[in-house]
């Protein structure tokens, strides 16, 4: 016991939480906002698949990284566009279509993959490098922890605050979160609620993209299959987690992140027990707090009702 | 989405009526719902919308609010006309809705609930001052309320007043309130009542849809009233009587159900020493209940809503088991379990007819046959006998006069009342020896009252016994032959009904038992 407790006051291991909790915090706002409005979107996988695979390729092909972000975002724009559709004016299934969606984003994504880079090697891509925040980087243990990162985690944690403030503090967050507490009622006030819902899938969808480009531009330099290997439905559980609301999704995906850097550093030094075990480990703590957190919260209330209007 | 509207007059000038409907026509499928439906409203006047359930008046005021398209007609307010099928069009012609399933967030706050919508969505907005708004407006018409509670907080009045608040923060002038006593307390309609008249004192227009004949009359300048889609009379209050306006109401003289003596035979529902525990120290919810119900005889029992009437219900039932005691049906003790009550011969007229009476989203015929669809009469080795339940619903429709039901109809296009006579239509065909009826009439109009009590006294005469749960006195008193009290989870000893005085009656519904008054 008294090694994991070496591994968690250690720089390293905090610095590594971060990083792994940037895509996940990326997934869970992107779903949060879905969610908040009143779409599952279960697309969330593909979607981050697709993003992952079209800001590598961008950034493969000559472009600079933020273009590859840009463009993994517009691409995820363009899944949210679908799903909304489907969902919102035309009122299918949310299920169904979010499973369809994920198969679609994930299989296109692996077939292009294939089409476009012939070589049976892993290609790479020069990644972005940390940031150091001048000043405040050289505060000692907290330094590299929170300023010596990639600007994509400075970005998914601002993003945080920012999707927090719109949605508490803005009419246009408030209208997210009528629409998806009590569309019949948003309607009767005259907001649009199909133009909400549709507007939140699209951003929502953007925003999870961006998570998926973080792998391959800020984590692995590459694209490769099952590169994104269940962050997405991890994301789903996580926005339970945080209660819909962004802020503590920080916290949800910190904590998830922080059992997975956990579970790496016990592998590396375990004697006997098999790694298939510090594997299961961060699923199983998750499902544990899920148990505990989870039965308390209650959702938006309008989530996965599709709005007709004029229906008793 | 994006819609025009002409603009909408000034109040001063020539005076023009608020509000012309002329000739509005709306079908849904074979239904009529709105035949040919005119009549004006001026400004400063309360117009009181009457009609049975099904006769049209929701229907046009959710034309009016642009919830649904009129198949033909026009809408003119204040001279200019409305376009249709939009609520925002009819937001800004100044049309406020009180909708009688109200239209809020639940885990928004008070102020969230009534601002959205009035400010554009990309600007930063003025929190300070959409709350000292809402404030003076609570305060000029009499609207006490809180601005920061969240909306599940509150209770069923301050919800309403938000209601009121939220289109008299967008300057409405035409105010719609649909059924807005059915969930008030005497004393908060009262104070309901109060608020319309300062807003009409202020040039608001009121639309007031009701059922209740005595409260139209001491509110309304002008009452219209509708039945089967059509307005058949208009009348001023002052010159009318609730006797005429039952009778334009029904379009027949409404029978009000005698109660003949009977004499009674042996129980055939028996509860002893019910208890019911809940979690942790707090109360039980029912507290060693004893009651017998016999053959020929309807036991009521009153009593203020929460004081365990529901799990008294469920227990009769079978539905819920309870922690201690014994049930016996016709002197058998029985194990809690819904369908071997059923299979006994037990009837549940539950008081939540969306919630637990039927399967809103399946067809009339699923619904009808929903308590006994495993029993022979409709299914044989497995399948489902559909001919047999179609033939069945359509008994049941019949008989007890359904209107707006076909075996394929979904049970959540009935209107309330007519859902109640499918609940009634189902058990009572089986002639049921118990009936559990909770809240048998809540929110129904007066012939449906009518006539569920016409059919539970029927029920009576035939010789099943009866437990009525129900909070409305004048009920318990017409029907029960004898009532006992439900106070904190303990029933009073029952008393005969011609014995009981009202007086007698409110103070044990307080909790102050005479001890062995009778």
């Amino acid at each position: 016991m008294s090694s994991t407790l070496d591994v968690v006051l250690t720089a390293s291991f905090w610095a590594a939480t971060l990083r792994i909790c940037a895509p996940l915090l990326f997934g869970t706002l992107g779903e949060l906002i879905c969610e908040r409005a009143g779409v599952l979107n279960l697309g969330i996988e593909g979607i981050m698949t697709a993003g992952a695979l079209s800001g590598w390729l961008t950034v493969y092909y000559g472009a600079d990284l933020w273009t590859g972000v840009c463009v993994a975002a517009l691409v995820g724009a363009i899944f949210g566009l679908l799903h909304g559709f489907l969902t919102v004016p035309l009122g299918l299934s949310q299920h169904v279509t979010g499973i369809g969606i994920s198969l679609l984003g994930a299989s296109l994504s692996y077939f292009s993959f294939r089409l476009l880079i012939a070589s049976t090697a892993t290609p790479t891509i020069k990644p972005f490098s940390a940031v150091r925040v001048p000043l405040l980087a050289d505060i000692p243990l907290v330094g590299p922890v929170l300023f010596e990162q990639s600007p994509l985690v400075y970005l998914a944690f601002s993003l945080a605050i920012a999707v927090s403030y719109i949605l508490y503090r803005t009419p246009l967050g408030l209208a997210v979160r009528m629409v998806g507490e009590n569309a019949m009622a948003a309607d009767a006030q005259g907001v649009s609620v199909v133009g909400i819902r549709m507007a939140a899938v699209v951003v929502g969808s953007a925003i999870m993209a961006i998570g998926g480009a973080f792998l391959t531009l800020s984590a692995f330099n590459a694209f490769f299959v099952n590169l994104v290997n269940g962050r997405g439905w991890i994301c789903i559980a996580l926005v339970v987690f945080s209660s819909w609301k962004p802020a503590r999704a920080i916290v949800a995906s910190l904590f998830f992140a922080s059992l997975e850097a956990l579970q790496i550093r016990l592998q590396q030094g375990s004697g006997g027990l098999p790694y298939q075990f510090f594997l299961m480990l961060p699923y199983l703590l998750s499902i544990v707090a899920l148990i505990a957190v989870a039965r308390r919260v209650s959702g938006p209330q309008s989530l996965m009702v599709p709005f007709r209007r004029g229906e008793r | 989405m994006n819609v025009q509207v002409a603009p909408v007059e000034g109040s001063v000038g020539i005076r023009r009526p608020a509000l012309r409907i002329s000739s509005v026509c709306k079908r849904f499928g074979s239904l009529i719902a709105n035949d040919d439906v005119s009549f004006t409203l001026e400004a400063g006047q309360v117009l009181a919308l009457l009609g049975e359930n099904g006769a049209g008046k929701t229907t046009l005021m959710n034309i009016l609010f642009g919830h649904y398209v009129a198949d033909s007609g026009a809408i003119e307010i204040g001279g200019a006309s409305l376009s249709p099928g939009s609520p925002q069009a009819a937001l800004r012609a100044g049309i406020g809705m009180v909708h009688q399933h109200f239209a809020l967030a639940d885990n928004l706050s008070v102020a969230e609930n009534i601002i959205i919508g009035t400010e554009s969505l990309l600007l930063p907005w003025h929190r300070a001052k959409a709350k000292e708004k809402i404030l003076d407006i609570a305060r000029r018409y009499g609207l006490a309320l809180d601005p920061d509670a969240l909306v599940r907080d509150i209770s069923v009045g301050e919800r309403q007043r938000v209601e009121i608040v939220k289109a008299l923060y967008r300057d409405a002038r035409i105010l719609v309130l649909d059924e807005p006593t059915a969930v008030l307390t005497p004393q908060e309609a009262e104070a309901l009542f109060a608020t319309l008249r300062i807003l009409v004192s202020n040039g608001v227009a009121v639309i007031f849809i009701s059922h209740k004949l005595r409260e139209v009359l001491s509110v309304a300048d002008k009452i219209i009233v509708m039945r089967q889609g059509k307005v058949v009379a208009e009348r001023r209050a002052s010159e009318t009587s609730r006797e005429e306006l039952a009778e334009l109401m029904v379009g027949r003289k409404v029978a009000f159900p005698d109660r003949k003596p009977v004499s009674v035979g042996p129980a055939v529902l028996r509860l002893d020493g019910i208890v019911l525990r809940q979690g942790g120290n707090r109360p039980h919810v029912l507290d060693g209940v004893n009651l017998e119900v016999r053959q020929h005889e309807i036991l009521g029992i009153a009593g203020i809503a929460g004081n365990g009437q529901a799990a008294l219900a469920d227990i009769a039932c079978g539905v819920l088991a309870p922690s201690e005691g014994l049930i016996h049906l016709s002197g058998d003790p029985v194990r809690s379990d819904p369908s071997e009550f059923v299979k006994r011969g037990v009837a549940r007229i539950p008081e939540d007819r969306h919630a637990t009476g039927l399967i809103p989203d399946m067809s009339v015929w699923e619904n009808v046959v929903a308590e006994r669809y495993r029993s022979e009469a409709f299914a044989v080795a497995g399948l489902q006998r559909v001919g047999a339940a179609r033939k069945y619903a359509e008994l049941v429709i019949a008989q007890f006069d359904v209107r707006g039901a076909a075996p394929n109809t979904s049970a959540k296009q009935l209107s309330g009342g007519n859902m109640q006579k499918l609940i009634l239509g189902r058990t009572l065909l089986q002639d049921p020896g118990v009936i559990v009826a909770t809240q048998p009439t809540r929110g129904l109009d007066i012939g449906a009252v009518a006539y569920v009590h016409r059919k539970l006294l029927e029920a009576r005469d035939r010789g099943a016994g009866i437990l009525l749960i129900s909070e409305d006195i004048d009920e318990l008193f017409s029907l029960s032959d004898r009532i006992a009290v439900m106070f904190r989870g303990s029933l009073s000893s029952p008393v005969r009904t011609e014995t009981l005085s009202l007086q007698e009656l409110g103070l044990r519904m307080a909790g102050q038992n005479s001890t062995g008054g009778r």
